[in-house]
């Protein structure tokens, strides 16, 4: 095993090694840290608490954050954004969204059409890795990740969200203090 | 590699003052999942057996399933620590494959924050190395960094760890609003801390004993056996990908690479620290340097790289980490 030639200490190294120099070094930075702790407790000076009171404060995330899925309505109609064009269960690398369509018969200038609407949605938030390629595939800006991040539920089945809760938004208890 | 000689007859067991400790594959002091057979004489680790495997997960066989698009976030989880690097290999792969032009505002943007996944992928190894030999504090003031590092990119890329950070041909959005002003923060205050953790550790006695002379790579041994990055500039071989084949905005900007001397575990400590100080004058440099303009190249809405087999590789925090498509 190749060893390592440690140059042998000076004088002024011993001595200081002696008094313990290096260790208090540490100490006093340490103890700088825990006056600070006391005085400056929201960490203005650096010197403070950094911890997070969650449950109790909910951290305000990022707007770009990826969190529960969420289908957009139009605000004034409330009719849902989604065309059923799948676009975004294609895009999906865990193929974890299932777009249902119905033809629903409509009259366009007296003649009757067959158009596609959203029938269901289903959306396995337990495969989803959160990559965001759902949203950016969404031609009108329907299905959104918020920065919604409680997501745990009871039974394995409460992972997978039907168009219902993706619309709605699902329930959660919150803490109270 | 060899295999650890274990003692069996009633001789060799009762006058040998050896033994064989299994350690893992499910060890609470090993990061990940690694099983090593050790033999100790006391508390010296005499030889020893590394079992590798256990993080098998089959992403070859993943991305064989996959379009070019969908596999960037698997990349993330190769190393998690270091997603925003794993991911722009993939990337810069596939730009090279389908020869994108990149806009220089993407390059630099993605220098910044590809250094800044450096410096907090190096502040965790500081830590858990730290708390592993006995020096709690260092943890918490490490993490304390790291915290701000990842409010960054939380904020760019809307994830913390697994960030998919980056799309084929660019970026999937410019730079928020006061990227420069929380990137400058950053970089102002984080010399002290680095000095810091130097004042706490680099003299300590206890980190010295522990440190200084334990773990020695020599160089041949380091290239022999493949090491890149820290662990081997540590053993005094200069290589950094950053230097020797540039890629994204690395040939613009002005840094040092620091090798160590002995290959010990205290100049790999030496090292890590000192490339955390250039990594913060990289990020500097390209913030100041940072062109304004579009971040997406011209990209086909199918991405379909012509067949043929490609490697491309880049610096990871952990050592070079290459895209190979066959």
């Amino acid at each position: 095993m190749p060893l390592v030639n440690v140059p042998k200490p000076t004088f002024s190294q011993k001595l200081k090694r002696f008094f313990l120099v290096d260790l208090m070094k540490g100490l006093g930075l340490t103890l700088k840290y825990n006056l600070g702790a006391i005085t400056d407790r929201d960490a203005v000076a650096g010197h403070g608490i950094y911890t997070e009171q969650y449950p109790k404060v909910r951290p305000d995330v990022a707007p770009r954050f990826h969190g529960a899925p969420r289908l957009n309505m139009d605000p004034e109609t409330h009719d849902t954004l989604c065309i059923a064009c799948n676009l975004c269960a294609l895009a999906c690398p865990e193929d974890c969204i299932d777009v249902i369509a119905m033809d629903i018969e409509i009259t366009v200038a007296g003649k009757p059409r067959k158009k596609k609407v959203l029938d269901e949605f289903i959306f396995d938030t337990s495969r989803c890795m959160f990559c965001a390629l759902c949203q950016e595939a969404c031609p009108t800006a329907c299905l959104e990740l918020t920065q919604d991040f409680e997501l745990a539920t009871y039974s394995r089945a409460g992972f997978v969200w039907n168009r219902e809760m993706l619309e709605q938004g699902r329930e959660t208890v919150k803490y109270e203090s | 590699m060899h295999q650890v000689e274990i003692a069996t007859t009633r001789e060799t067991l009762l006058d040998s003052p050896e033994m064989v400790l299994n350690m893992g594959p499910q060890h609470p002091s090993t990061h990940g999942v690694l099983r090593v057979v050790l033999r100790l004489d006391g508390e010296t680790v005499i030889d020893l057996d590394c079992d590798i495997g256990y993080l098998h997960r089959g992403m070859e066989k993943i991305a064989e399933n996959r379009q070019y698009p969908m596999i960037a976030p698997y990349w993330d989880r190769l190393d998690y620590i270091a997603a925003v690097s794993n991911g722009l290999v993939w990337v810069e792969t596939v730009e090279q494959m389908m020869r994108l032009e990149v806009p220089p505002r993407a390059h630099y943007i993605r220098t910044i924050l590809t250094e800044l996944n450096r410096i907090s992928s190096h502040l965790l190894w500081l830590a858990t190395h730290a708390l592993d030999i006995g020096a709690v504090t260092i943890l918490l003031w490490a993490l304390r960094e790291r915290e701000e590092v990842l409010k960054i990119f939380e904020r760019q890329f809307g994830a913390r760890l697994t960030c998919h950070a980056w799309r084929i041909g660019g970026m999937p959005s410019d730079a928020y609003e006061g990227f420069s002003a929380d990137v400058n923060r950053f970089v102002n205050n984080f010399p002290k801390r680095i000095d810091e953790y130097e004042t706490v550790l680099s003299e300590n006695r206890i980190w010295l004993g522990r440190t200084v002379g334990i773990g020695v790579i020599s160089a041949e041994d380091a290239v022999a056996i493949g090491l890149s990055g820290p662990a081997l500039r540590g053993s005094g071989v200069a290589w950094d990908i950053r230097k020797a084949r540039p890629y994204a905005a690395y040939a613009d900007v002005d840094f040092d690479v620091p090798v160590g001397e002995n290959g010990d575990t205290y100049d790999r400590y030496l090292v890590r620290l000192e490339e955390m100080r250039q990594s913060r004058r990289i990020v500097q440099q390209a913030l100041e340097k940072m062109p304004d303009g579009p971040v997406n190249a011209k990209t086909p809405k199918i991405i379909k790289p012509p067949p043929g087999e490609y490697y491309h590789s880049i610096e990871g925090p952990k050592g070079e980490i290459g895209g190979r498509h066959a």
